[in-house]
């Protein structure tokens, strides 16, 4: 009876295997398939996914996504699995997403619920924090300080929303500014234009790293809000995205996870070799520790 | 492939608190027509008096002239609002500058105007300049000779013939002002292609977006096309240089 059971469990095992094997679907049967798997970058997304050079793209999503090339690479037990970096912007990501052009999505992308009605996400990886740049010398400490102020934010955010939606800041009235990218946000903190900069801390650092003097800039104030970031899969594909997120789990509980988080947040990264010294925040640590793909 | 279509997304409530998108893009619709609209005053008072002065034969005057529309037209529109609205400020006296930064009301609009203005007055000159060229020299003599001084000569002879001739490139011009404001958004103007780069952000619905905002242009367009058809036949005289009978 014993062996019996042995038998068939065996049996079971190497049905389901070979099920497995032929019904492949959605993305993975289209990459074993064509033998490629195309992943979404971006040009400028310090540190999460940033064109160095003029070829190589690297950074922190990226290598997560490289981890997961692997992952697949290993499941499909292919030979070889040709990777292809697929530069996207914010506007082309979910529509290249949709129409099958990439596979992943590895770039600095907000897991929203208003996204998730389109796409899906693996689970966060990571978290950032809406907060306030200032000019040092400016004295302007917290949001309630910004009152009849301006303040600049980057087209696709909106910092009234932010400051609005925060309790300290809803007596206060700003005058609200855009720029085009942050780059030009930062230009309209750095000349005066606007008294604050509200913007992932992320992105505030690493403005302030690269600025002529660092010095003169500050991030301060309460968090604004805070926000998942994901890495984007095509909706509907649940053998992919059990992959990616068994994947990713993996990782997040293993120590490697600390290794790659250290190596874009807490040294000097290419190419200025600029350190943004920010260290894993609790919140961060807590996601890692019980991985979720909820969007906000 | 799921394109997820959904026409109802311009009557849901934007996450900007600034009501349904369709409200989100007629705010747009009115900064792109008001931009539009203020630059093309500005680019049609001066450049009427730059085509004018390029022709006048007082050769300093028509040389400024000359160097007006060559410096405005060979720097691209975008390096011209940057330069107004990051530079200038910067090479002002500190109080001016500060108060062109700080102070100055809707400091977007006001240099989106002004920089389409001066921009597309370069482009007006160039055509009231070949407009009044084109009229045989004969006539400017006759002016002359009957005793009018040069600006009567001008102002009774050559003009009125003159901007009855460019009045169809100037039709491509004043709809050229209503496509170009679009370069504001570039210093955070929320006109039309801001406000559907924020509707695409935030509800990711791209073809309809797309789709919305180009009837509105095309819209605009259309009416600008149509009010100047409207004028170049109300202006006709008979008799009169390009303004022959039926």
């Amino acid at each position: 009876m014993h062996k019996l059971i042995t038998l068939a469990a065996a049996l079971t095992t190497a049905f389901a295997a070979q099920a497995h094997a032929e019904e492949l679907t959605g993305t993975l049967k289209k990459i074993k398939d064509s033998g490629t798997i195309v992943v979404g970058v971006r040009d400028a997304s310090q540190p999460f996914s940033y064109l160095i050079g003029n070829k190589q793209y690297v950074g922190y999503s990226v290598d997560l996504c490289n981890k997961l090339v692997d992952a697949v690479q290993k499941s499909l037990k292919l030979k070889t699995l040709e990777v292809v970096y697929q530069p996207v912007t914010s506007s082309t990501r979910i529509p290249l997403m949709q129409n099958g052009t990439i596979d992943l999505e590895c770039g600095s992308t907000t897991n929203s619920m208003e996204r998730q009605k389109q796409v899906a996400f693996g689970v966060n990886m990571f978290l950032v924090n809406v907060r306030t740049a200032v000019r040092a010398d400016s004295g302007i400490k917290s949001i309630a300080d910004l009152n009849g102020k301006a303040v600049v934010t980057t087209t696709g955010t909106t910092s009234d929303r932010y400051i609005k939606q925060h309790e300290s800041g809803q007596k206060i009235d700003v005058k609200n500014l855009y720029g085009k990218d942050h780059d030009e946000s930062f230009l309209m903190l750095e000349t005066g234009r606007a008294a604050a900069f509200v913007m992932d801390d992320t992105l505030l650092f690493g403005k302030i790293a690269n600025a002529r003097n660092p010095k003169d800039f500050a991030v301060v104030g309460e968090v604004l809000s805070s926000e998942p970031y994901g890495i984007m899969l095509r909706k509907d594909d649940p053998q992919f995205k059990k992959l990616v997120d068994e994947s990713l789990t993996k990782l997040y509980k293993s120590d490697e996870i600390q290794k790659i988080y250290s190596k874009w947040f807490t040294s000097p990264i290419p190419p200025k070799n600029i350190n943004l010294n920010m260290p894993m925040s609790d919140k961060l640590k807590q996601q890692f520790a019980n991985p979720t793909d909820k969007g906000v | 492939m799921n394109l997820h279509i959904d026409w109802g997304i311009l009557w849901q409530e934007s996450p900007t608190g600034d009501g349904p998108y369709w409200q989100l893009l007629l705010t747009g619709l009115q900064w792109t027509a008001a931009t539009a609209l203020s630059g093309w005053v500005i680019a049609l008072i001066i450049g009427a008096v730059v085509g004018v002065v390029r022709t006048a034969p007082i050769r300093t005057l028509a040389l400024l002239g000359d160097a007006y529309v060559e410096v405005f037209r060979n720097i691209p529109f975008l390096v011209q609002l940057f330069f107004w609205f990051f530079v200038l400020p910067e090479m002002l006296p500190k109080a001016a500058g500060d108060w062109m930064k700080q102070d100055m009301p809707r400091p977007e609009f006001i240099t989106a105007a002004v920089g389409l203005g001066l921009f597309t007055a370069a482009r007006v000159a160039e055509q009231v300049k070949s407009g009044i060229l084109s009229l045989s020299r004969g006539q400017k003599n006759a002016g002359l000779a009957l005793g009018l001084t040069l600006p009567q000569t001008y102002r009774h002879v050559l003009l009125p013939m003159a901007f009855r001739i460019v009045i169809p490139p100037l039709t491509s011009e004043f709809m050229n002002t209503f496509k170009n404001s679009a370069v504001a958004l570039a210093i955070g103007l929320t006109e039309l292609t801001f406000q559907m780069k924020q509707m695409v952000e935030y509800s990711n619905q791209v073809i309809i977006t797309i789709f919305a905002v180009t009837v509105l242009y095309m819209v605009m367009a259309l009416a600008v096309n149509r009010l100047m058809a409207w004028i170049e036949r109300k202006a006709r005289v008979p008799g009169m240089i390009a303004g022959g009978g039926k």
